[in-house]
């Protein structure tokens, strides 16, 4: 691990990269990406001579290959890409690929907390997920929406547990479709399932259920609940108590409920993407109550302010802070913070972040072809031509930003009181 | 004659009614027209005056002219005004008929509005039809299992996470063939456009795919396409009258696009999806308008032209006809556009259909009419004797057809009604004209 606590948070700029020319063997570069702690930053290129490779920091991997794509940073700092070697597709990091190598991989996941990776994998027409380089033992018909759990040592996937033969409308209506984790079906199986979700210990999962065309509910660990609605939505575990909530559809209007009860009354005209702080004592939603009127609700109160769009919801530790972006045709982006929108307006506007301690909220933003960072309502003094998401020091004095600008990856941290 | 005079066999609604008791298809009729219906049907229903009117506006009336149980008119009454005047008490048989109708004999294509006095939206009413139909479990086989991969794969024809992009990336490598460098990019985020397809384009028609990103390649647009489900913009939910699971599509496709951080989504040719995305989808979820803007193919195209940025080698050869798909033409109203591209493109003048522009007659294959398979092609075919007949008037070899089902019905009806010619996608034209970079 390479937690915040260990990066460094000098206060000023340094050079990352000084070059981004492309290299005399490079047929083309593709997007940079940079690693959390801005030490790091890749680019994928083709090689004139064919094959791939990954520039980290200017330098090449040691071994190019056929093919390359899923460029993604851990959150350790690790360069990651599915590669192509011999027809098989693997993924390297850092340049070393797995040994095992599949007939097609995608989907590469990080656990949050751990180490671990993993990516979706196609193996002789079957289809699983595959671990640190370690392959499910059982693999099926169909293997999606694979998630992790916090420290990566468990996964889960929706799994097609029977083949269909064409237009078999009456096999799928008894239900092919279940969750798999590490590998092993749940022994319930159900008309659809999405979105299967951890808790925070790893030790059970939630998903989203059809049982039939009509009847909509949330099983956990396979048990569905009791309650049945017209719709669900995503559902999540309370980190602190375990319990599982979930947007429900009762009599076409939208709710929240817990372990099958009802907490927030289906009154809003959409109620998704909720979040708990991490001591479990607050829930807020991204909800609509009024049609074409989308706003945020914290433990059921919904915020005066609404948009005709609101995405990208967070949370602080103690829930005291709660920010999302609102917008006017994806065009006229602004921050929501606490139920009140910042003064400044935003071609664009990417997940804001908060700090963990001190309340301070930041945000990418971008107007025209300039990108930069606003900090508690104020813009950052400097522009880029790109910017990546900013961080909080632990403290939350301090402030990381990582971008691009006149042909050079700089790394800048500010003091978030003057920023 | 009436619909009970010419039931078909299929596994779907044959199967749906076996189940069916009479107190719970009046329970659920009601439901419907009690929980999800308002003023708006009843005006419609009380205010018919059965004048005939729309008798002209549909092509299946037009093409079965001593057959009034086509119209319209008739159409709602032989269903909803049964429905309506009844309380539900109908039979299990009776229902079957009412969805083959719902299904197989409306196209939702909305032309009868133009030529009702009072604005009756008969697609509304046909909608409504099939929504308790489908919450009544009788749908016909082939679009049923279309709703079913969509729920299960989030696109229309059953294609696997892994089939998707694996597809991408051979388009890519056979397009680096001519054009070296091109690039399909993958979840680039903050690209300027989004380029969603639909299902049958990695399913067979992958050559549409290739020429998108030919053209992509040649004007110099900042795109990408998303690794993951989400790129199929496609609803066969929507016709099936499965809303929630029209809403769970929706919502997969714009966060998608919304993850990405895209300024806008750029669609391919297709039409229904096109009602999905700003009409009806979006709406369920309760977005009044899309969440991120969506351009179709025609409007995109013509954006490219007005800027310079595709550029000729060759014109086209015409005289060609224009087809108007109804959902982007008679629901968005790129009728002109569609025809400015098309005069840029082709050498030689457009030859019109009899009705065109927002009067066209629909290719019988729209409102997922075409999705309901085998067991149904002679109903649409015979229904699409009127466009048959049109098109023959106009004495071109080549329709220019935006949408792929109208590819699709088309096809079939130049077939049946030998009319020799062959169909174009405007890409096919821009990719056989345009200056092609080395």
């Amino acid at each position: 691990m390479h937690p915040p606590a260990l990066w460094d948070w000098e206060s000023g700029q340094r050079v990352i990269l000084a070059s981004m020319e492309r290299p005399e063997n490079v047929a083309w570069l593709e997007e940079y990406h940079i690693s959390p702690d801005g030490e790091r930053v890749a680019v994928l290129a083709s090689l004139e001579e064919g094959g791939f490779t990954a520039l980290v920091n200017g330098e090449a991997w040691e071994n190019p290959f056929e093919k390359a794509w899923c460029p993604r940073f851990s959150p350790d700092g690790r360069f990651t890409a599915i590669v192509q070697q011999d027809g098989m597709w693997t993924l390297a990091v850092d340049g070393e690929a797995w040994e095992e190598s599949f007939d097609f991989m995608w989907s590469t996941q990080f656990a949050p907390e751990g180490e671990a990776i993993a990516a979706c994998i196609q193996s002789g027409g079957e289809y699983g997920l595959c671990i640190d380089g370690v392959t499910w033992e059982t693999l099926y018909e169909n293997a999606s929406q694979c998630v992790l759990s916090a420290d990566g040592k468990a996964s889960a996937a929706v799994v097609q547990l029977a083949q269909l033969k064409p237009a078999d409308i009456e096999a799928f209506k008894k239900g092919v479709y279940g969750v798999a984790v590490n590998g092993q079906s749940w022994d319930a199986n159900f008309m659809n399932c999405w979105t299967p979700a951890f808790d925070a210990k790893g030790e059970h999962v939630a998903a989203q259920v059809r049982l039939n065309l009509y009847d909509y509910s949330i099983a956990v660990d396979g048990k569905t609940w009791n309650e049945i609605y017209g719709c669900v939505w995503e559902p999540r575990f309370n980190p602190a108590t375990g319990k599982v909530v979930a947007p429900v559809r009762l009599n076409g209007r939208w709710g929240l409920a817990q372990d099958g009860q009802i907490i927030w009354e289906p009154r809003f005209g959409q109620c998704w993407q909720q979040i708990f702080s991490p001591d479990g004592k607050n829930i807020a939603a991204i909800v609509a109550p009024d049609f074409g009127k989308f706003t945020v609700a914290v433990n059921g109160k919904a915020w005066g302010v609404t948009f005709p769009v609101v995405t990208d919801l967070v949370i602080c530790r103690e829930g005291a802070t709660v920010a999302a972006l609102g917008c006017v045709d994806n065009a006229d982006w602004q921050v929501l913070v606490n139920g009140r929108a910042w003064a400044g307006v935003w071609d664009m506007a990417w997940k804001p972040v908060i700090s963990q301690v001190g309340g301070h909220v930041a945000a990418k933003v971008s107007k025209g072809k300039r990108q930069t960072i606003v900090v508690d309502g104020r813009a950052f003094a400097r522009e880029f031509d790109q910017v990546f998401d900013p961080t909080f020091s632990p403290d939350g004095k301090k402030l990381l930003i990582r971008g691009i600008d006149k042909g050079s990856v700089v790394r800048i941290v500010a003091d978030v009181a003057q920023a | 004659m009436g619909i009970a005079d010419r039931l078909i066999e299929d596994v779907g609604l044959r199967g749906g009614v076996s189940k069916l008791t009479p107190e719970q298809i009046q329970k659920t009729v009601n439901a419907v027209i009690s929980g999800e219906t308002g003023a708006k049907l009843k005006a419609y229903a009380e205010t018919c005056m059965r004048c005939g009117l729309c008798a002209q506006a549909c092509h299946f009336s037009q093409s079965h002219p001593d057959d009034p149980s086509y119209t319209p008119a008739a159409k709602v009454q032989a269903t909803m005004g049964v429905l309506l005047k009844t309380g539900g008490k109908v039979s299990p048989e009776f229902i079957y008929g009412m969805a083959q109708l719902a299904y197989t004999e409306c196209n939702l294509c909305r032309r009868c509005v133009h030529y009702c006095p009072i604005g009756i939206d008969t697609g509304y009413i046909m909608s409504t039809v099939r929504r308790i139909c489908h919450k009544l479990g009788v749908t016909p086989q082939y679009i049923q299992d279309t709703a079913h991969s969509h729920s299960a794969t989030f696109n229309q024809m059953w294609v696997k996470d892994d089939e998707w992009t694996d597809t991408l990336m051979w388009q890519e490598d056979e397009a680096r063939e001519e054009f070296p460098g091109l690039r399909i990019p993958l979840d680039k985020e903050g690209a300027d456009i989004y380029y969603s397809v639909i299902a049958p384009e990695p399913k067979f028609r992958t050559q549409l795919i290739y020429q998108a990103a030919a053209i992509m390649h040649a004007a110099g647009v900042d795109w990408t396409m998303p690794s993951e489900p989400g790129w199929d913009n496609s609803d066969m939910c929507m016709f099936t009258g499965d809303f929630e699971m029209m809403g769970r599509l929706k919502r997969k496709h714009f966060e998608s696009a919304q993850k990405l951080k895209v300024k806008r989504i750029v669609m391919g040719e297709c039409g229904h999806a096109f009602r999905s995305v700003y009409d009806m989808g979006n709406r369920w979820v309760a977005w009044k308008m899309y969440p991120v803007p969506v351009i179709h193919s025609i409007e995109f195209f013509w954006e490219l032209m007005k800027q310079g940025k595709i550029k000729l080698a060759k014109k086209y050869p015409g005289p060609v006809t224009v087809h108007d798909p109804c959902n982007v033409v008679r629901g968005r109203g790129h009728h002109e556009k569609l025809r400015e591209l098309v005069r840029f493109l082709v050498d030689g003048p457009i030859i019109e259909t009899a009705s065109n522009r927002e009067h066209n007659i629909c290719c019988t294959a729209g409102g997922g009419v075409i999705n309901c398979g085998p067991p149904f092609k002679n109903v649409r075919l015979d229904g699409s004797k009127a466009k048959a007949e049109e098109l023959r008037a106009t004495g071109v070899k080549t329709i220019v057809a935006p949408c792929h089902n109208c590819h699709g019905g088309l096809e079939d009806t130049v077939h049946r009604y030998k009319l020799d010619m062959h169909i174009k996608f405007l890409g096919d034209i821009i990719y056989e004209c345009m200056e092609k970079p080395s």
